[in-house]
């Protein structure tokens, strides 16, 4: 087992037991904090996958816009002090785990075909070519700029609806 | 290490769902949403190495179109709990008559 | 049915001038001898409803139709006998169905048969309207007796002028429903309600199989009217085969319900319920003689099935007796001479159902008289009995009026009624030169000349048996002492003349009637077959395939001896009978009804009719009531109301409000749904 290897497990490791603790603690600003752990092992998993902008993009806009966002919700409702415990009772818990169990069982058989993906380094010809960010960009702008034009319509839509709904009424 | 990474993608929306169903706060049973979301991105790339580059072009797309969920959503959330003073998703019982 | 009116005068009064009747036989105003009674019944019924107090109109409407009928009928018989051996005429006025294969016409046929037939109905109907008069005088329902009486003449009419079976069944249906209208007309006595209501049912039994007989009869020959059937019938069936034994053995259950003979008997005396002038017509003179006439016009069909005519004569033979036996233990006046119908009725059967169709028809021509006679005197005699008791202030009712056992010497009371009494009771015990002489005896020589000796012995027996019943009747009503009672006893006496009249006219016609047949074998008397002859084309192909199959019949009786011979016999026998009985039963003291003890043992047995009603009651009408009531209960209001229906419903309410449980209108409860869904989604693909 190479480094990489090494490397891959311990993050893989560390975003499988922060995300368990996630939805485990009651403190909600706990969570948050736990969730943030995660995405920046996740973010270190792509990295391992050659795929430095996403994982750039992960951190930047995962974590650092949009937990924050979370967290200046969380501050605005007062929810971190004098919480009611909001977990369910023991019944959900059996459910909960059992039907994550049978979705990871799925899962698990589904990725087992894994290996019939034929291996081609076109990625990494193109990474090689272009360098991190050129590899995203030019495919981006050249062939899916219709998607990115769209995309930009509902981040304007969103705005203009978050802005909407959250408005107080005077 | 794609095997790998999928077990891994796997494992990580199980545990969102199991977190949507276990909690009752209307923000946690989002941010499980967003890990759900991620997990998937997960997949997205770890599949984009071997087939080609519009795996992570996709997860690009995911993130903006999560970014843009999260922000109208807890604007409702927002708006919800001046009415309800509380987001605990047991005292909203609109959807029922 | 106006317009057949027209039609017929039209080509009658053509024919009048055209003078072409002289070689064929052209009816004359064939349509009218139905249309008339009809018209009565409208015009009866109207007055009935919108002025019931205007008598002398009905008394005027009511017998009318019928004598203008009665002319008619009469001048039919005086053309079709002027032209030797006239062919049927078929008139038919419209097409009244025509589907598929089948075409009905509304038809009459004016043969030897239908027109004897129509004579008697129309004479004797014609009588008893005029007698009613009389004895309904009083009563309040007088125009709706008329208007179901002229009712009754139509129907019974159309049975025997129609052409074709279906139209036959419309008057077979249309006498059953008027019985029924007549029986119970004093429906506000249940006693008499439910007498009517048993004879309809019982007779909608025999009509079952008379419906059974034309569907087969239709599936077989693809024709129901007569001259159709009795042309294809020969071809068709094989002699004695299965197809036509089983129609004429289900046109017999017709008969039997009809005519009163056993199984479908027992409606019959009960329906002495009804006022005697209804219970002379119908059930002595008319109706019950359809089925009778019904076996002489299916002649053909029943000789080309040997089993069907053995059991018509075996029946009507038991019948005969059985009834006899019955009749010999009554108290009520008019019991006695309906079970005497009931016997004289098997005769009839006995004749037709071995080949006699003329004997058959000829004692049903003699006993409509003579029997109508009996019952119109008993009507008297009810009647004087009534005003009596109701004079002295005593219980009326009819259980006291008409039961003999109150009654005896009336002779002084009611001379002309006694006499023409005995007359009636002569005939009936066939006694010379009394019509029931003629027509009875002929019936049994013609039992013995087929080879039937058993039935033979029977027709003697009952002969005997008739002797001695209506002698005890005569005796116990107008002989001996009378146990009418000291105060009612002043008040008796003689019907209204017009009732009396009739009663004359009667009993005229039971001492004329018989003369229409002598044999030739009987010494000292010109022979004079007259009704033979006439009768002789009606019955021609039908006694043809009897001699074709069963060979001539013989002139000897079953134990020797020629028919002139046994004649004296017989009559002989009848009159020392008489005789003993009347001597016999003179001197006994009867006691009065509510005095008296009733019957035990053996005479027991015979006044409770063999126990044959409470039979009846016990094996069919309880099980049948309880499967009607079950059917109620348990299977209309539990079964199909309550689980069927109502089931329904609750089970659509029930599964909406279980489904209805699943919007809890939690969030969770929806997110776990939806997790469920995916999750079984994905497992139907990675399986």
């Amino acid at each position: 087992m190479d480094i990489s290897q090494l490397v891959f497990y311990m993050f893989a490791g560390l975003a499988v037991a922060s995300s368990v603790l996630m939805i485990t603690r009651k403190n909600p600003v706990y969570s948050v904090m736990y969730l943030v752990l995660t995405l920046f092992s996740v973010a270190a998993i792509f990295v391992l996958l050659d795929a430095h902008f996403i994982a750039a993009l992960q951190v930047l806009v995962y974590a650092g816009a949009i937990l924050v966002l979370f967290l200046f919700v969380i501050m605005l409702l007062n929810l971190g002090y004098d919480f009611d415990p909001d977990i369910r009772g023991k019944f959900w818990w059996v459910i909960g785990f059992g039907l994550g169990l049978v979705l990871f069982a799925e899962l698990f058989v589904l990725a087992r075909n894994a290996h019939q993906i034929p291996q081609s380094d076109a990625v990494a010809r193109l990474l090689a070519e272009r360098g991190a960010v050129g590899a995203v960009a030019e495919p981006l702008f050249e062939n899916y700029v219709v998607a990115v034009e769209v995309t930009g319509v509902l981040l304007l839509v969103a705005m203009v609806g978050a802005v909407v709904i959250a408005k107080r009424r005077v | 290490m794609l095997f790998e990474s999928l077990v891994v993608s796997a494992v990580l929306f199980a545990v969102g769902v199991a977190g949507v169903l276990l909690r009752r706060n209307a923000i946690v049973m989002f941010m499980c949403i967003e890990l759900m979301l991620n997990a998937v991105n997960l997949s997205f790339v770890a599949i984009s190495r071997y087939v080609g580059i519009e795996g992570q072009l996709f997860v690009i797309f995911v993130m903006t179109v999560a970014a843009a969920e999260a922000a109208v959503g807890l604007a409702v959330i927002i708006s919800i709990f001046r009415h309800y003073e509380s987001v605990d998703v047991r005292n909203f019982r609109l959807l029922r008559w | 049915m106006v317009g057949a009116a027209l039609v017929d005068l039209v080509l009658s009064l053509a024919q009048e001038a055209t003078g072409a009747h002289e070689r064929v036989f052209v009816p004359f105003l064939p349509s009218w001898m139905i249309l008339l009674p009809f018209l009565g019944f409208v015009l009866n019924g109207a007055i009935g409803y919108l002025a019931p107090e205007r008598r002398r109109l009905v008394s005027l409407i009511g017998p009318g139709v019928l004598g203008l009928t009665f002319l008619i009928a009469a001048v039919n018989l005086v053309l079709i006998a002027g032209v030797h051996e006239a062919e049927p005429v078929i008139r038919s006025y419209w097409t009244w169905i025509e589907v598929g294969q089948l075409r009905i016409e509304a038809a009459l046929q004016l043969d030897q048969l239908s027109v004897i037939m129509a004579l008697v109905v129309a004479c004797v109907s014609f009588i008893i309207h005029v007698y009613s008069v009389g004895y309904m005088g009083e009563d309040p329902g007088y125009a709706r007796y008329f208007s179901f009486l002229n009712l009754f003449v139509f129907f019974m009419l159309v049975l025997v002028l129609s052409a074709s079976f279906p139209l036959m069944f419309i008057g077979w249906e249309g006498v059953g429903l008027c019985s029924y209208l007549l029986i119970g007309f004093w429906f506000r006595e249940s006693a008499k309600a439910d007498a009517g209501q048993k004879a309809f049912i019982v007779n909608r039994i025999g009509d079952f199989g008379f419906l059974m007989a034309m569907f087969a009869m239709f599936a077989y020959l693809g024709t129901l009217d007569f001259q159709g059937v009795f042309e294809a019938a020969p071809r068709a069936f094989e002699y004695g085969g299965a197809a036509v034994t089983l129609i004429t053995l289900f046109l017999f259950l017709g008969c039997t319900g009809k005519s009163a003979q056993i199984p479908l008997y027992v409606w019959l005396p009960d329906a002495m319920h009804g006022p005697t002038p209804v219970s002379a017509l119908i059930h002595a003179a008319t109706m019950v003689t359809a089925g009778v006439y019904l076996v002489a016009r299916a002649g053909v069909l029943f000789a080309l099935a040997p089993l069907s005519m053995n059991v018509v004569a075996v029946v009507g033979g038991v019948t005969a007796l059985f009834a006899g036996t019955i009749a010999v233990q009554q108290y009520d006046i008019k019991r006695v001479v309906a079970y005497s119908t009931i016997s004289q009725l098997g005769y009839m059967f006995l004749a037709v159902g071995v080949g006699a169709y003329t004997a058959g028809i000829f004692h049903l021509g003699t006993h409509a008289f003579f029997k109508a006679l009996l019952f119109l005197a008993s009507g008297a005699v009810i009647h004087a009995m009534h005003h009596a008791l109701e004079h002295a202030d005593e219980p009326a009712g009819e259980d006291v009026t008409q039961d003999m056992r109150n009654m005896g010497a009336l002779r002084k009371y009611l001379p002309t009624t006694f006499k023409t009494a005995w007359v009636g009771a002569l005939a009936l015990a066939g006694v010379f030169p009394l019509a029931g002489f003629f027509s009875k005896d002929e019936i049994i020589w013609s039992a013995g000349a087929r080879g039937q000796t058993v039935l033979w012995v029977v027709g003697v027996v009952t002969a005997l048996l008739t002797a001695g019943y209506i002698t005890r009747w005569l005796v116990m009503t107008f002989h001996g002492e009378n146990r009418t009672g000291e105060r009612a006893r002043k008040y008796l006496h003689e019907a209204a003349p017009i009732m009396v009249g009739a009663l004359v006219v009667l009993a005229i016609g039971s001492v004329v009637t018989g003369w229409v047949n002598v044999p030739e074998a009987l010494p000292l008397l010109p022979e004079f077959t007259w009704l033979h002859h006439f009768l002789h084309p009606s019955f021609a192909q039908a006694e043809h395939i009897l001699v074709e199959h069963l060979g001539e019949a013989a002139h000897v009786s079953p134990i020797g001896g020629g028919e002139g011979m046994w004649a004296l016999i017989s009559t002989a026998a009848a009159i020392v009978t008489i005789l003993i009985v009347f001597n016999v039963l003179s001197g006994k003291r009867y006691l009065p009804a509510r005095e008296a003890k009733e019957p035990a043992g053996l005479w027991g047995l015979l006044y409770h009719k063999y126990y044959v009603d409470e039979l009846y009651d016990l094996v069919i009408v309880r099980p049948f009531k309880w499967l009607c009531v079950f059917s109620w209960r348990v299977v209309d209001q539990g079964l199909i109301d309550g689980v069927m229906v109502n089931g329904v419903g609750y089970t659509t309410r029930f599964g909406g409000w279980l489904i209805s449980r699943f919007q809890t209108g939690y969030l969770g409860t929806y997110v776990l749904i939806i997790v469920l869904g995916a999750l079984i989604i994905l497992g139907a693909v990675t399986l």
